[in-house]
């Protein structure tokens, strides 16, 4: 009881979980936990050969965050800036370090922006996206959708309605505002005829 | 070769790519045997981790075969079986050096405070991840090693990651002898955490989950007391309640960024992105955990700010860990509890999928569909 000071129930009964629970207590001495200290030194313990690494070569300017004094010797490759959000991506490694909301808010913005150049690009090229399948949303049928939700309570049962809202909206109001003004420039140009 | 291929938010799907070079000394190539989705994997699927770039292949716990080394690589060679660490890291520097390897300083351009991870946004390196029939596996002399003859292939898989992860959040919570844990989060993290607090001496592990299949698996897996927190009012009272009013002694979260439980906190950050993930998992911990309790924190969460509920954290006294697990340190000991028999890793493994068909396996991974815990990918079926 935390009002008084009788002591709390860890008196257990060791030899009950020991039969009960496979492996109990085999790391209960701290010696046998890998993970203490927190900081444990051990040069030359990890398979490195070097005092610093090679450095990988850097093929075009590497974006980095302005806290690192240097870029790293080695670092991925995939998918280098390019486009809007190229632009977008590069200023906020450029002006903003890690502990400012702008450059984590730039960033995202430059991944939305990547999205929507993507699929545009998508359709020049011979295989556009296809929301049905990198969706993957036809396994709903396959690995049962329905029953999965709805046959047990379920939190997120509140907000997965908002999946499909997220993912179409944007392009569902992007056809509607270009169909409205397709519309506008074709009524124009027929009110202008007449 | 094939790879999976992030397209922007929601949205994967299979691609041509060409096969990985070694870009320095020290890099191996590693064809992949089995690869697998983990819990992390669908914060980017979510578009919620910044800088994730379309065209970068995911999939950070992955086992293959050494196909080709740098001229450097000593401890590799071709035909190796290996299984790689979560981790990116040199080994030589700073943290490395003292065990931190989650927190290398060396192969991370894009940030500094966090190291790198395979397939894991440009915040974590803009490397590419084993969802694919190659990858590049950069520092070969020190990440990866070779799977034991006696160990399971899925065994070694599931180390990669979620094990060692999950094995790392139980020490972090400091579990002295007859300690009640409470884990939050019945994904593979937290199955594995509940399972290793028993290790640790714990009198009491309970978990909780708003998912019945995934509770069902911390009874028959981890031999835990289980709560279903879709079906009570206040989780926070009622472990209150279940501890004579003191709180529990640990609590770990093993939920991380799109945590349910509350509508708003779920929203803003899943969905509209205005937080760094949602604390619902460890705003629970923080408040049903006794004053001058410990909690460990597993679940990830993104570079931006967070809704934490800090004032009751300084309140109670309470001392937070955390951190990336550095797996390898993990392994040797791991090693050891599964030849003694003490778990098999694999049991949480519940669908393998052709890479082909990686796209349904997101989408019924993220939608928590037909019973799925730990999804495997199976990049180059025979
Ligand atoms: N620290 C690390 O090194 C590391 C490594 C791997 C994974 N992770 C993180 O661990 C977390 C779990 O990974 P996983 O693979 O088990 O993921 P998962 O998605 O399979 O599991 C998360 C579970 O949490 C449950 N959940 C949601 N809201 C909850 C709440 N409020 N309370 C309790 N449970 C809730 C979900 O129903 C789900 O079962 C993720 O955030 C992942 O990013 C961290
Ligand atoms: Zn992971
Ligand atoms: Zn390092």
């Amino acid at each position: 009881m935390p009002y008084t000071s009788a002591p709390h129930e860890h008196q257990v009964d060791t030899a009950e979980l020991r039969r009960r629970i496979p492996g109990w207590g085999v790391d209960l001495d701290p010696a046998n936990r890998p993970a203490v200290p927190r900081e444990r030194m051990e040069p030359g313990g990890t398979g490195s050969h070097w005092a610093f690494p090679e450095r990988q070569p850097e093929p075009s300017p590497r974006e980095r965050s302005i806290e690192h004094l240097e870029l790293p010797p080695v670092f991925g490759t995939v998918a280098p800036l390019k486009g809007l959000s190229g632009a977008i991506r590069r200023y906020a490694y450029a002006r903003y370090s890690e502990g400012r909301a702008a450059h984590w808010l730039l960033l995202i913005l430059g991944d939305r922006v990547d999205a929507v150049e993507s699929h545009l690009r998508s359709f020049a090229t011979l295989r556009p996206d296809n929301p049905v399948t990198q969706t993957g949303v036809l396994s709903e049928f396959r690995r049962h959708g329905f029953s999965s939700r709805f046959r047990t309570r379920r939190a997120d049962r509140s907000h997965q309605w908002l999946d499909p809202i997220i993912i179409a909206g944007p392009w569902v109001l992007t056809g509607v505002v270009v169909a409205a003004a397709a519309r506008g420039v074709l009524r124009r140009a027929a009110g202008r005829r007449t | 070769m094939r790879a999976m291929v992030y397209r922007g938010p929601y949205k994967v799907r299979v691609e041509e790519k060409d096969i990985p070079r070694i870009e320095h000394p020290n890099d191996a190539i590693v064809r992949v045997e089995l690869a697998a989705i983990c819990g992390s994997d669908l914060h980017l699927y979510h578009g919620m981790m910044p800088d994730t770039r379309v065209g970068q292949t995911f999939g950070h716990e992955f086992i293959g075969v050494v196909t080709e080394v740098g001229s450097s690589v000593q401890r590799l060679k071709p035909g190796d079986r290996v299984m790689v660490p979560f981790n990116i890291y040199c080994g030589s520097c700073y943290f490395c050096e003292r065990g931190l390897y989650s927190n290398c300083h060396n192969v991370n351009p894009n940030a500094t405070a966090v190291g790198a991870i395979y397939g894991y946004s440009h915040t974590c390196g803009g490397y590419d991840g084993g969802q694919s029939q190659y990858v590049r596996v950069p520092f070969a002399d020190v990440g990866p090693a070779l799977i034991p003859d006696w160990m399971d292939a899925e065994d070694a898989l599931m180390c990669t990651d979620a094990l060692a992860t999950g094995y790392f959040g139980a020490q972090l919570g400091d579990i002295t002898q007859g300690d009640t844990v409470v884990v939050f989060g019945a994904g593979p993290v937290g199955l594995f955490a509940a399972k290793s607090a028993w290790f640790m001496g714990a009198g009491r592990v309970v978990v909780v989950d708003h998912l019945d299949y995934r509770l069902e698996k911390a009874r028959s897996f981890a031999q835990a007391e289980t709560v279903n927190f879709a079906e009570i009012d206040d989780i926070v009272v009622h472990l209150k309640r279940d501890t004579d009013g003191l709180g529990t002694d640990v609590a770990i979260d093993a939920v991380g960024a799109e945590a349910d439980g509350n509508f708003t906190q779920h929203v803003t950050s899943a969905k509209l992105k205005l937080q760094g993930g949602s604390p619902v998992a460890l705003n629970w911990a923080i408040d049903s955990v006794r004053k001058g309790g410990t909690v460990s924190v597993m679940g990830a969460y993104g570079p931006m700010f967070s809704a934490v509920k800090f004032g009751d954290a300084m309140n109670k006294g309470l001392t937070l860990r955390m951190n990336q697990c550095p797996v390898k340190r993990q392994w040797p000991r791991l090693f050891e509890h599964i030849r003694n028999g003490y778990l098999r890793p694999k049991d949480v493994i519940t669908h393998r999928i052709p890479l082909e068909h990686i796209a349904e396996g997101y989408h019924m991974f993220s939608a928590k569909l037909d019973g799925c815990i730990k999804p495997v990918i199976v990049p180059n079926a025979a």
